[in-house]
């Protein structure tokens, strides 16, 4: 036992296991992030009503122009719901960054707990708020006009991969943010997030672009988890869309967390 | 855990960043229980030396312990120890003050109810009641840094770091934060503090280290530095020599032997009962005094007649003074 000094507070207990240090921090640190995420409603504001207005501009503005086959809101909405884990992730950026250029850095990691925990605390915040977002585009898309036909099964596979596409770019928000210099400059890379699901085929089959865009759409790890969607929600094949989007979005997710693990310790001491 | 009589102790502590020799062998030894002030201008290695001994940076050589752990090989157990207050209030804006201090005290591993119940307990203590459910954002800047200090205080470290824990704060904050300095101390914690100001290292430490350009270029207790240092001085001027003349053979009886053709007279002062000692002795005497002023040496004196003989054998450290 250490030698109790101040009497009035309660001593710390004798170090926990690395394994113990590391969940409880992430545990609590999970609840700083959705604190923080109550507390900022313009983020959770942004993430659902820019998606959401792309949802209705490309249903009444343009989707008249465009040929998908079927309704194109069936077509439309799972490009939306990337675009808005896109979103989602944008504030992460500059909130990872924040944390990073204010000092607060300092105080965790003169703590008994592994100091990427908050890193935990901000993707957690993150997967939360896309699921806020994404529960809004689908019940808007009902509303005008969205006819899914998946059942149960089909249900908890879309939102099962798009939880794990939301974890995967939740870390890549939050490498952005540990590489930024400022928070103006986070907030800068931050809208990497938001044009990278534009560049799919959330909104127009790819088989309609130019041939090196074309390559590009059909086979980057976005347009997999739009397809994969897609397949999912109005029961069309998606050729195995999904099982690519598993494996690429698991891979980024394993790259993407000892990478900021590293990179946060190495920022922290400059 | 074992109880060692010198909580801090670090021995030719070398760093440097870029190019700079942040720290250029540094030794210090706190004994338990005492307030060790590190003293010196800004880029003198305060910060660095307060960043390896609570682990947030490694040193390029030299060893540290604090609370007998090495702070690079058991960096655990040394934030376990330790309690830090940054230069800079390292707070949540977002959090309420009391949900600051809760999750503090939660990632120090205590349990829920305890981390509620000595949260409240700080709150009041820091006189913070008031403020505890509003945003951080809002407090003032004493409020954040008595929030910062309670914040580092959860879990009852035996050893606090407390980098320039008053810069910015108004007279009265400073001076109530040193009470709250003092009854850590009382109550048997281990305190490193840097400071820029002499001051605040004559209030509260037990000893004084000076350091520039990462080195410890003299330590002791604030009275064994001061006397190093030299004294206040009272510098007369008088309307005629004479009168001068006078004064200086009731004053400094060496100086009355030099006929320097002067009206004035500079005499060094031990405190305040001294200097009024001897404007007492020349109103008895009747010696009219045109002007006087008391000036104390600064701590840019107090660094530069530490580092002379220094400066000529070498480039002396650029430093930025506030």
């Amino acid at each position: 036992m250490s030698v109790q000094t101040m009497p009035w507070l309660t001593p710390a207990p004798p170090l926990p296991s690395p394994v113990r240090r590391a969940t409880s921090a992430s545990a609590v640190l999970v609840g700083r992030g959705l604190r923080h995420l109550r507390r900022s409603p313009e983020q959770v504001v942004l993430a659902v009503a820019v998606p959401t207005s792309i949802l209705l501009i490309f249903r009444y503005l343009f989707g008249g122009a465009i040929d998908t086959g079927g309704a194109y809101v069936d077509y439309l909405i799972s490009g939306v719901i990337a675009i808005g884990v896109g979103i989602s992730a944008m504030s992460t950026t500059s909130s990872v960054s924040q944390d990073m250029t204010n000092g607060i850095v300092d105080r965790f990691r003169s703590l008994p707990m592994p100091a990427s925990a908050v890193l935990v605390g901000h993707v957690v915040a993150t997967v939360a708020r896309a699921l806020i977002s994404l529960t809004t585009l689908i019940l808007v898309g009902l509303l005008v006009g969205f006819r899914p036909s998946a059942g149960v099964l089909e249900w908890l596979l879309a939102i099962g991969l798009l939880v794990l596409f939301a974890l995967g770019f939740a870390w890549l928000a939050a490498l952005l943010g540990l590489l930024a210099s400022s928070v103006d400059a986070a907030s800068g890379y931050g809208t990497i997030l938001l044009f990278l699901p534009q560049a799919s085929s959330a909104f127009v089959p790819p088989e309609t672009m130019p041939t090196a865009l074309r390559v590009f759409v059909e086979n980057q790890p976005i347009s997999l988890v739009i397809d994969a969607v897609r397949g999912l929600l109005l029961g069309v094949p998606a050729d195995g869309a999904g099982v690519a989007a598993v494996i690429w979005w698991t891979a980024i997710t394993a790259v993407a967390v000892p990478l900021a693990a590293v990179l946060y310790r190495r920022r922290a001491v400059g | 855990m074992t109880t060692t009589a010198f909580p801090i102790q670090a021995s030719g502590l070398r760093r440097s960043l870029g190019s700079t020799q942040v720290l250029d062998g540094v030794d210090l030894r706190v004994p338990r229980g005492t307030l060790l002030a590190l003293l010196g201008p800004n880029g003198a290695g305060k910060t660095t030396t307060v960043r390896i001994l609570s682990t947030l940076l490694q040193p390029d050589s030299g060893t540290a312990t604090v609370n007998g752990h090495d702070v690079v090989t058991e960096g655990a157990a040394v934030r376990r120890s330790i309690g830090l207050t940054g230069q800079y209030a390292t707070l949540d804006d977002l959090l309420t003050g009391r949900e600051n201090l809760v999750m503090m005290g939660r990632l120090r591993h205590l349990d829920r109810r305890a981390a509620r119940r000595d949260a409240q307990n700080l709150l009041e203590r820091f006189d913070l009641t008031e403020a505890a459910d509003r945003p951080v954002r809002t407090y003032s800047g004493g409020m954040r840094r008595r929030l910062d200090l309670a914040a580092s205080l959860l879990g009852g470290p035996p050893v606090l770091f407390l980098d320039e824990p008053t810069t910015g704060l108004d007279p009265r904050s400073r001076v109530s934060l040193w009470d709250t300095v003092r009854e850590l101390l009382a109550s048997g914690v281990t305190i490193l503090l840097t400071t820029q100001y002499l001051e605040e290292a004559d209030q509260l430490a037990d000893r004084v280290a000076l350091i520039n350009g990462g080195r410890i270029a003299a330590e002791g207790t604030s009275d064994q530095l001061k006397r190093r240092i030299g004294t206040a001085r009272l510098d007369l001027s008088f309307a005629t020599e004479a009168e001068r003349h006078h004064a200086a053979r009731l004053l400094l009886p060496s100086e009355a032997a030099r006929d320097t053709g002067e009206t004035r007279l500079s005499v060094p002062v031990d405190g305040v009962d001294e200097l009024g000692h001897l404007i007492g002795r020349l109103g008895h005497a009747g010696v009219r005094v045109a002007d006087f002023e008391v000036s104390k040496p600064t701590l840019d004196d107090v660094f530069l007649s530490l580092t002379e003989d220094r400066a000529s054998t070498g480039p002396a450290p650029v430093e930025a003074r506030r």
